[in-house]
Order: C-alpha cells, then structure tokens, then sequence
C-alpha cells in the first residue's frame, strides 16, 4: 500500500472518515505519522474552541474579579480558585462521572425532552471542562494585567471625559490585552497540550476516534517500542507550538504598534506545563 | 487501600520534590559551567524537557527506562542474547525480566512506583534546572565579584556567595513548580500505579467486588473528595510557601527585603 493511499485511508480516520479498521500489524512510518496526525485534528478543536469561548469568560472574571463589589469578586475568585486549584486530570474525571449520571434518556422542560447523551461525549463534555479551565487561568493573567495598567492611562482617560463602557473599552480593555499577552500566549501553548489529556482521563474515545496522544499509544502499545510514536507526537506538538507563538506574535505586535520598538513587551516562552 | 493511595501521592510529592531538585542543581551548575560540553550537555537537557508536552514524557520515560534496563540485563545475564527488538515485539529471556517474573507482587508496584519517580524527577528536574538557572543569573554580579576580589576561588564563590544568595530568587519560581508538581500526580494514574484515581474508580464503581454489598455508582463522589484533597493542599502550600518567601527575603537586596526592613524598623 503506498504512502498517498494510507493518507487517504487514515488522513480524517480521526473523525469517522475513511477506513474503519486501525491497522494491526506491519505498522510502517506512514502509517504512524498519518493517524498521528489525523488525531491532532482533535487537539486542535478542543484547543482553538475552547481558546476562543474562553477568551470572553476570561476577560469578564478578571473584570468581576477585579470589582469592588464583593458579589462580583467573591464569585469570581472561588470559580478561579476551583479550576486553578486542582488538576485538570481530576476536573475531567470529576466532569464525566458528574455528565454520566445525568438521566440517560434525557428530562423534559417545558414539554421539550432535552438530550443528554451527547454532553458524556469527549467533544462536548471534555470540551466544557476546557473551556472553564482556560478561563479561569487566563482570567487570573488578565486579572493581574488589569492590576497592573498605568494609573497615568487612567487618568488621562479620565481627563478626556471618558466613562464607564467607553473608558473600558478604549483605555483599559486594550492596555490589559497588551500587558497579559505574553503570559497569555504561554497559556494557549499549555492548553493544546492539556488537550492530550482528554482521551486518558474519564472520557472514552468514540469508535477508536482519538487524539494525537491516544495514537500515538497505541502504536506504543502494539508494537512495544515507544522510540517511534512519541517523538512523532512531540514533533507535532512543537509544530503547533511554533504555529501557535506565530500566530499570537502578530496580534501582539498589533496591540502594541502605538509604542515605540523598545518598550514593547516581548514574548518569552515560558512553559507551565500541567495544569 | 483508598486512604492508604493518598499516602503514595505524599509519598511520590515528598520522593520527587527533592531528587528533582539535585538534578535541577545538576543541570543549572552544568548549564553555567566552563567546560563547553557540559554547558551544552545542560542546556540541552533544559531545553529538550520543556519544548514537548509532559505527558509524552510521563508515557516514554517509564518503557524507555524498562526496556533500556532490561536489555542492558539482557546482554549480562542471558546465555545467548539476541536482538532485543525483533518486529513488533521486545524480547528478553525470563532471567533478564525486572523484576523476575516469580517476585512477589509487591516488588512489581515497587518497580513500577520507582520508574514513575525517575520520569517525573526527570522532567520536573528540567524546570526546576531552568528556575534556578535563571536565579542564579539573577544574583548581583557585584556580590560574586566581591568575592572574588577577596581571592575566593571559582568553587568557593559558588559556595558560599553564589548559591546561598540565588535562593531568594529562586523560591517564587520553585514554589509554582511545587503546585504544579502536585497537580501533576494523578498522573501517576497513567503509568499504572494503584494510586487515589484507580481506587476511586475502582471503589466507586457499581461492580466492585470489594464492598460485599451492591452499591450505586459513587464515583462522583470519590471523586469530590480527591478535588477537594487538592483543593487542600493547594490552598496549605500557599500558606506555607508565603511564610518561606518571607523568611528568605530578610536581609537580600531585593524590593521584598527592603519592605521587610522598612516594616520592622
């Protein structure tokens, strides 16, 4: 079987499409790098997904986090505390036992039966988990650049009259952006790295459909030598990571055009690994 | 045996915490060392941990370690060793296995446990290697000259300048490396260890054969627990490494020294 074929077999394996049967023996190089591959398709929509809807919880915690008012705050710093405060590993297990004993057949509201099967999937259930989680460490990054916006933007803010939404929106939102994004970049390396913990934590991975990780674990597993699939999975992985730093480096050069060259804050890769 | 798995995690936390730190030691003395191959030899190790995910790591460490060691046994002690990697499969003769095949089953978890401790003291030795890298670039180049003016050789500034000074600087990166570190012990799940994820799935399940009587299922409350027992302990570390912080920050040139002295004067 040539190379071309197997892509075509197991390229989008991951998602249902293409050849059911995973292979079983005679395992070439191809073959591993294509369903490895295949399987990043799964990190890359927990990662981005999450990234994305994350974003904007983020933002609002900090902001609640942030408020003097203790029915903001109080809120605010509990939820932080609960998803920074315990492993992800455990979040996921904690979420899926929670998700599975939801009634199987789904409950009624309001005349309407409302489906519960689909949320003790891995897309769905692993990707709520992942969604709070994101937002409640990029919320405490946002949070500590919004400690540390100038006060002198502020005040000229106030100077020129501005209130309330429109201050926010023009001189503190963007000034919060720019002062987090190097720590919130590293946050985004460090989520699509967590989404290899998906497929080993309570979810079970639908039809032999999983992730970079649960592949690149059953080659290991089949053929007994792991020298071959992980270092194909790390060399996707430090793939999307440059991707990833590319990708944030032009929206960071973006919130900082305004500033001249030298005092623009730089990135620094600086990894967190677990969660 | 579900409260017993809670002493294994303190026991992996108090096991990994120092090793990791003797090979961040290791590995940051190496990374500012003369001798050029050395220097790579550190760089490269802090470099090589950090750019890939861990989990990878906490999967290949352990089987590379086994079949290395078991290969490296091999070729000791089998009669005719042959190539340990044949097609799909890796082979060494029954007098080559660790452990041996007939050791009682406590040596097994043992091994097992062993194999985990060296994969996570490898890569947390990583991190730990390039907090203090970075803390001991931090210490004022003036105190290592100083001591040098003083006629102290190389070893002697490391010693007694260079070392006592960096770990003001490195304590703020060490204790986030702490909370990590116990964050990352459910993943000793994983590596097939017995430990508080296996037995509260084990324990919660409807078929477990260890209650006599039938049960529902309970695993989302084992699991409460286990989030609670982190929340604890991550909510008891911040108090304590606070207090350490402290401590160290006493007397050093830094702006939380200078707080201190201007709190107590």
């Amino acid at each position: 079987m040539s190379c071309i074929q197997t892509i075509a077999d197991y390229g989008l394996r991951s998602v249902g499409i293409g050849e059911r049967l995973l292979p079983r023996s005679d395992f070439t190089m191809c073959q591993q790098f294509t369903l490895i591959g295949s399987g990043m398709i799964w990190n890359l929509y927990f990662g981005i997904l999450a990234l994305l809807a994350g974003f904007f919880l983020a933002t609002t915690l900090a902001v609640a986090k942030n408020s003097d008012r203790a029915i903001f705050r109080k809120p605010a710093e509990w939820f932080i505390f609960l998803f920074r405060g315990s492993p992800l590993f455990i979040q996921f297990f904690l979420a899926y036992e929670a998700f599975a004993m939801l009634p199987r057949a789904g409950f009624p509201i309001l005349g309407i039966t409302v489906a519960t099967d689909w949320i003790t999937r891995a897309w769905a259930g692993a990707l709520i988990v992942l969604f709070f989680n994101t937002s409640a460490y990029a919320a405490e990054i946002f949070y500590g650049a919004l400690r540390s916006v100038p006060k002198g933007d502020m005040e000229a803010a106030d100077a020129y009259g501005m209130t309330g939404w429109t201050k926010f929106r023009r001189v503190t939102w963007p000034t919060m952006l720019r002062l987090g994004w190097p720590s919130y970049t590293n946050e985004a390396i460090f989520l699509f790295h967590a989404t290899t913990l998906v497929f080993f934590s309570g979810f079970p991975a639908f039809r032999q459909e999983g992730d970079a990780l649960y592949y690149a674990k059953y080659f290991a597993d089949k053929t007994f030598n792991p020298f071959i699939p992980y270092p194909i999975a790390a060399f996707y992985f430090i793939l999307l990571t440059l991707c990833v730093i590319a990708v944030f480096g032009v929206i960071n050069r973006r919130l900082n055009r305004h500033l001249p060259q030298e005092s623009r804050k730089r990135f620094r890769f600086r990894p967190q690994i677990i969660r | 045996m579900f409260y017993g798995s809670f002493g294994i995690v303190l026991i992996l936390l108090a096991v990994t915490a120092p090793v990791a730190l003797i090979f961040g030691f290791g590995g940051a003395l190496a990374a500012r060392s003369s001798a050029a191959p050395l220097r790579f030899l550190g760089r490269g190790y802090i470099a090589m941990v950090r750019g890939v995910p861990d989990i990878i790591f906490f999967l290949f460490v352990p089987i590379a370690m086994d079949q290395g060691l078991e290969y490296l046994k091999s070729r000791a002690v089998c009669p005719d060793p042959g190539p340990a990697w044949t097609g799909n499969e890796f082979h060494v003769c029954a007098s080559a296995k660790i452990p041996l095949g007939t050791a009682p089953q406590f040596y097994h978890e043992a091994y097992g446990f062993a194999l985990a401790v060296v994969a996570f003291s490898i890569v947390y030795g990583a991190f730990a290697a390039n907090v203090l890298f970075g803390a001991m670039q931090a210490v004022p180049r003036a105190q290592l000259e100083t001591a040098e003016a003083y006629g102290m050789t190389r070893a002697q500034v490391n010693r007694r300048v260079l070392i006592p000074q960096m770990w003001a600087y490195a304590i703020p990166g060490l204790s986030n490396l702490w909370m990590i570190l116990i964050k990352a012990t459910p993943l000793l799940f994983l590596l097939g260890i017995e430990d508080i994820v296996y037995w509260a799935r084990e324990l919660g399940a409807t078929k477990s054969s260890i209650y006599a009587y039938p049960h529902p299922d309970w695993r989302l409350y084992y699991f409460l627990v286990l989030l609670v027992f982190y929340l604890v302990m991550t909510k008891l570390s911040e108090i304590v490494l606070a207090r350490i912080n402290r401590r160290l920050a006493f007397g050093q040139a830094t702006a939380a020294g200078e707080a201190l002295r201007k709190a107590d004067a």
